[in-house]
């Protein structure tokens, strides 16, 4: 904790930052309950139109729709179909980097490109009529083939789109495959699959609207579930063609997105078009099935990694290829890539790299950003090739690591493929991870058990990582710093939260600037009338950026305070000083003579207070790095891996608030071992998807996890005034390789070199199987 | 998410229910715990366009000694049939295999008389009763009868019931004192059995049921048959898919549950003491 | 039809579609949504509330079967101002993020202790099964159930 001392005349405070401070947020959660899309009784949307969608059942087709039926049904209000939507310029791409001829319509116009696509929206007055009426839809289906496999979309032989003229969306490549591996005395390569999978946040997608004013005034007002309102409002205003402060968007309380919910879906937009040609409120909220048909999925890279190096374990040369599933229609997905070619070297020196990636279109749903967003592939790929090289070479996995990574003496550095690492200590983090899980007993007992022919075979998998967040362009936030006239705060961040504490954690850095106690500052956030811009929750940017704009903002206010208070007290501003401890201003060397926070910001403005706007600018991207250790017991007979025990060490720099960040790790460790154990989404040759709620989907429960074991370490970074990096996505990535290796690692004695994710039971007792041969 | 619309009748006696069942025949469909019923109707792929809710029968809900027997009303909740003090001590398996059922929630609505009319053939309560060699005393219009497991289920959620009659009972042989072992494989804890064994000694035979391994529970009648001749538990247990055709689905193929069959086994057979 | 089903201490008798789930009658006719849907397949257990003081998933459960009976729901969890030892637990040890799950999670484990009054770290974890979380990992919920059982 750090203690900072004022002028010999002011009380010493201790700072609030690092210390353990209960959410803010937790009484409304646990007593009434948060609100969430679908609870808003907002007056507005009294008498809101309810909205289903028809969606395809059939992955590639060419569709002919007839609502006729549903559109003479009792209690329907309108049923609409692409040609609805004609008179619309499409729906604007979701990334500036998507061809816009990948763009997908409003609704499916005559053709159908993955089950899920939304084909006619139906409009009810009541919840529960919307799926009897979409049963009267009638739906033709023409099909045609269906190309699910990247690998056989990227042949190009059936084209999705064929006015692009190929499956390819995108493409990246760095380094010079020529003679890459030339001087390597062993070389490895593998294939690997890191699976498609859901981001499942419990909270669905939902969405209400309305319109009011009417003409060039009318405005809309949307509620979503999102975790970007600005970005999503101004997509939601161009889509409309709409000058964005036409478009009042609201986050109310949102029930987890990681990734998936940022930016705006068609529905969203869609309802938007409903609301306006009906003139009535609407409201949408999807069920689970169609949810995880439709939100997106995360990850579904193809990779083909090869690793070279000495005998004697140094490693020399890597590549990494990429064949990137987008799905149907380009999203987030398909330029994930990109971030997966900047950390594919990971936390190791090596001298060459080349690195290839190709993002193609299939006949599946879109992907989307998912924890990690194009990280987690990177590192799992890399920690799957050292574990492999290690193999190779028959040396500890964990030996070969150290031998490898980039010492603590070598930052900031430019990796071989471009990336600019701020601060790390990969070494110290290994080491601190591998002596709190007792590494060295674990191998000991791995060898009694093997000896013994236990039949609960140890495995013990070892990750190294490095992971950009608020990058890779440097970022930006807004923070206003409201100091009412009595004296209490609002703070306004552009950042939207949906579970990370925002509220909690920037109260306490204006608190800590400002020396107002916690519970006298409010912080506002997820309304676009009430923020001026934000970039929104995600790639773990909210701290680095919206928490620095909040400590600039806060400086800035006391700044200006002082200036006022130099007016009040008639001195040089040079002569006042703030006393934090009591929450007030004095001339330097009188300080009986104090005028308070409400003074001050009453002799600012007498209605509002004294209001300081901030923009923070980070000089780049901050790098988060850790070492996880995973130890898993795989049941020799029926191959059923049971995690036993995690232990991590995530460094993202200083920790403003303990109970916050070990959450956000908790949580990530838990997707990641998720992905590893249990996981994946699964389409038939037909493109129809085997695992489309949570009871085929294996989304995990308390009961499959143990506790996790936390290391602490914080390494500053120069990127920012707190040192701070972004905690939010580092456990998942961390955590992913270290479960994966551990599996093999548990069978490796029994011939068995590689287990594809999620290593589920029988992909265990298959290898074994094979292994044994 | 939402069911079709249907009519709900609640019937408040046994008569009541036959007689709404009698008026609507194909049409409707009972519904007790609905543990099993609901999730089926709210993604419509039951769509009755009648339920009968029997779950306020009177004193269809208790466990009796009745002699050599357990009798036990089917709308006895699973947690209530895992907590009686009569099924631990005289049916300890079944005791065992309700307290798994599904989660805590379930167990709270789910019935035994549900489960075992439902029957799925990846369910813990069919599976304990076959091994228990349980009977089943149904009642309809024209009268009672009594079904042993072994002939109720007669394919996938499909039973011997006639559309007017109603389970009423389900009779235990007691097993006090008899070994038994119960072998569930799943994928994460919530989820349906991929493979389930389930192993009931009594008066020197065993008798063994597997879960998930066809259209109906079964039992695992090759091993049976070679531990009545002698056969070590290893080598009976190895014979434990003998005659079954096991799915293949998301969750497991149909090979490896014939894998597990045989593990399960030989581990259930160990539990019950069985070397 | 008409039923009478008693929330949180107050009866309420309302006419409802035959199919109406439970939950629905909470949320949406009588306007107590703290109690969440999360799925379509009785799997996430967002939407636990006691009925007759047992766990149950409210969306599992038709409204009508409720006739004269009592559901507990987050928001008739506490007395007045005082808390559940549950809430308790889960605030001090930050047994949350999105909130989603939250409720269900809560009344799942009043239930859980109500039967199991000392369970151990494992019989928690086996005993919120029925509950699916995304945020917290569970670590930290665990610990916040075995925090109000010590109470």
């Amino acid at each position: 904790m750090a203690e900072r001392a004022l002028d010999a005349t002011c009380s010493r405070i201790v700072s609030i930052l690092g210390t353990r401070v209960m959410r803010v947020e937790d009484p409304k959660f646990l007593t009434t309950g948060g609100v969430y899309v679908d609870d808003l009784r907002d007056p507005r949307l009294d008498g809101a139109g309810y909205v289903t969608y028809v969606r395809s059942v059939m992955a590639h087709a060419r569709i002919s729709v007839d609502v006729a039926a549903a559109a003479a049904a009792d209690g329907v209000l309108a049923v609409m179909t692409a040609a609805d939507f004609a008179d619309l310029a499409p729906p604007p791409v979701p990334l500036g980097f998507i061809p816009p001829a990948l763009g997908r319509p409003w609704l499916a116009n005559g053709v159908v490109r993955y089950v899920g696509e939304p084909i006619a929206a139906i409009v009810t007055e009541s919840r529960y009529a919307g799926e009897d009426i979409a049963e009267l839809v009638s739906v033709d289906y023409e099909p045609l083939t269906a190309v699910v496999d990247p690998r056989a979309a990227a042949t190009d032989e059936t084209l999705l789109f064929p006015e692009h003229g190929s499956n390819t969306a995108l493409a990246f490549e760095a380094g010079s495959l020529d003679g890459l591996f030339d001087d390597c005395e062993v070389v490895v390569t593998q294939q690997l699959t890191n699976q498609r999978v859901a981001p499942a946040p419990l909270e669905v997608r939902g969405t209400a609207c309305v319109w009011e004013g009417d003409g060039d005034d009318a405005r809309l007002t949307l509620w979503a579930s999102t975790q970007s309102p600005h970005g999503a409002r101004d997509q939601i205003a161009a889509a409309l063609a709409l000058p964005p402060e036409r478009v009042h968007f609201i986050a109310p309380d949102v029930g987890g997105g990681f990734g998936a919910k940022f930016g705006v879906s068609i529905e969203d937009l869609a309802l938007a078009v409903l609301s306006r040609r009906l003139g009535r409120p609407m409201r949408w909220t999807e069920t689970r099935t169609e949810n995880m048909l439709g939100m997106g999925h995360g990850r579904a890279q193809l990779q083909t990694v090869t690793i070279g190096g000495t005998r004697d374990g140094r490693i020399t040369a890597y590549s990494l290829d990429v064949l990137q599933d987008s799905g149907a229609y380009p999203h987030f997905g398909s330029v994930l890539p990109f971030m997966t070619q900047l950390m594919a070297t990971g936390t190791y020196d090596i001298a060459r790299v080349a690195v290839r990636t190709k993002s193609v279109v299939t006949n599946t749903a879109p992907v989307v950003a998912y924890r990690g967003a194009g990280r987690p592939e990177a590192t799992a790929a890399i920690e799957r090739a050292v574990d492999l090289f290690a193999a190779e070479i028959e040396r500890d996995p964990a030996e070969v690591r150290r031998r490898n990574l980039f010492p603590k003496e070598a930052f900031p550095l430019t990796t071989q493929v471009g990336a600019a690492y701020d601060s790390g200590d990969y070494v110290g983090a290994l080491d601190a991870v591998l002596a709190a899980a007792n590494y060295d007993e674990l191998r000991a007992e791995q060898r009694r058990r093997r000896e013994s022919g236990d039949e609960r075979l140890l495995g013990i998998g070892v990750s190294s990582y490095v992971e950009i967040t608020a990058g890779p362009e440097a970022g930006t936030e807004f923070a206003r710093i409201n100091v009412k006239p009595d004296g209490s705060v609002v703070v306004y961040t552009g950042t939207s939260p949906h579970g990370q504490g925002h509220a909690t954690s920037f109260a306490m850095l204006a608190a800590d600037e400002l020396g107002v106690p916690l519970d006298r500052i409010t912080v506002v956030h997820g309304d676009t009338d009430l923020v001026a811009r934000g970039g929104g929750t995600g790639g773990s940017r909210s701290l680095q950026l919206g928490g620095a704009a909040v400590h600039q903002g806060a400086i800035e206010t006391v700044d200006r305070a002082r200036e006022l208070a130099g007016d009040l007290f008639e001195a040089a501003v040079g002569d006042i000083v703030l006393d934090k401890a009591r929450g007030g201003f004095h001339v330097a060397g009188s300080p009986d003579d104090v005028r308070s926070w409400s003074e001050v910001a009453t002799s600012a403005d007498a209605e509002h207070g004294l209001i300081v706007d901030t923009d923070f600018s980070a000089q780049g991207a901050t790098f988060p790095f850790g070492a996880h250790v995973a130890v898993v017991e795989v049941d020799a007979a029926t191959g059923k891996p049971t995690l036993l025990s995690m232990t991590t060490v995530d460094d993202a720099g200083p920790v403003i608030n303990p109970v916050v960040v070990e959450g956000q790790r908790h949580g990530g460790i838990a997707q990641g071992v998720a992905q590893a154990l249990f996981e994946e989404v699964r389409y038939d040759e037909d493109g129809n998807p085997q695992s489309t709620n949570l009871a085929d989907y294996a989304f995990p429960s308390a009961a499959e996890f143990p506790d996790f074991t936390l290391v602490d370490m914080a390494t500053p970074s120069p990127m920012n005034p707190l040192g701070v990096k972004g905690i939010g996505e580092a456990g998942t990535i961390g955590a992913t390789p270290a479960v994966q290796s551990a599996v093999v690692d548990a069978v490796a004695h029994l011939g068995v070199r590689h287990i594809e994710m999620p290593t589920t039971s029988e992909r265990v007792w298959r290898a074994i199987q094979e292994g044994a041969k | 998410m939402i069911p079709a619309p249907f009519d709900y009748v609640r019937a408040d006696s046994a008569e009541a229910a036959w007689a709404a069942l009698g008026e609507h025949g194909d049409d409707a469909k009972l519904l007790a715990g609905g543990q099993s019923l609901l999730p089926l109707m709210k993604l419509r792929l039951a769509t009755p366009a009648v339920v009968v809710d029997v779950s306020r029968v009177g004193d269809l809900a208790y466990v009796r000694e009745d002699g050599d027997t357990l009798a036990i009303g089917a709308l006895t909740r699973h947690c209530d049939v895992a907590r009686s003090a009569d099924v631990q001590s005289h049916a300890p398996l079944l005791a065992h295999a309700a307290g798994g059922v599904g989660d805590a929630q379930v167990r709270h609505r789910g019935t035994i008389g549900g489960s075992v009319a439902h029957a799925d053939p990846s369910a813990d309560m069919p599976a304990a009763l076959l091994a228990l060699g349980a009977s089943y005393v149904v009642r309809g219009p024209g009268g009672s009868r009594e079904i042993a497991a072994a002939d109720f289920a007669t394919g996938f959620l499909e039973t011997v019931l006639a559309p007017d009659e109603l389970l009423v009972e389900v009779r235990v042989p007691k097993a006090t004192g008899e070994a038994w072992g119960y072998e569930k494989f799943t994928r994460r804890a919530i989820d349906w059995a991929t493979v389930a064994v389930a192993v009931q000694a009594r008066d020197g035979a065993t008798a063994i049921s597997l879960a998930n391994m066809g259209s109906t529970v079964l039992r695992a009648a090759a091993t049976e048959t070679a531990l009545a001749g002698g056969s070590s538990a290893g080598d009976a247990a190895e014979h434990a898919d003998d005659g079954t055709e096991p799915p293949s689905d998301v969750t497991a193929s149909s090979d490896y549950r014939r894998h597990l069959a045989r593990v399960l086994t030989r581990r259930a057979l160990a539990a019950a003491g069985r070397a | 039809m008409n039923l009478t089903v008693t929330v949180n201490g107050t009866a309420h008798t309302v006419d409802v579609e035959d199919r109406t789930l439970l939950v629905h009658l909470l949320r949406d006719r009588l306007g107590l949504t703290a109690t969440n849907i999360g799925c379509d397949t009785t799997s996430c257990g967002a939407c636990t509330v006691l009925l007759d003081g047992q766990s149950v998933k409210s969306c599992t459960v038709l409204a009508a079967s409720v006739d004269g009976q009592s559901v507990t729901t987050l928001e008739g969890l506490a007395e007045g101002d005082r808390w559940h030892r549950v809430q308790e637990g889960f605030r001090a040890k930050h047994g949350l993020q999105c909130g989603f799950c939250t409720p269900g999670m809560v009344m799942a484990a009043v239930s859980l202790l109500d039967e199991n009054p000392s369970p151990t770290a494992t019989e928690v974890r086996e005993g919120l099964e029925g509950n699916l979380c995304r945020c917290t990992g569970y670590h930290n919920i665990v610990a916040a159930v075995l925090e109000a059982a010590a109470k």
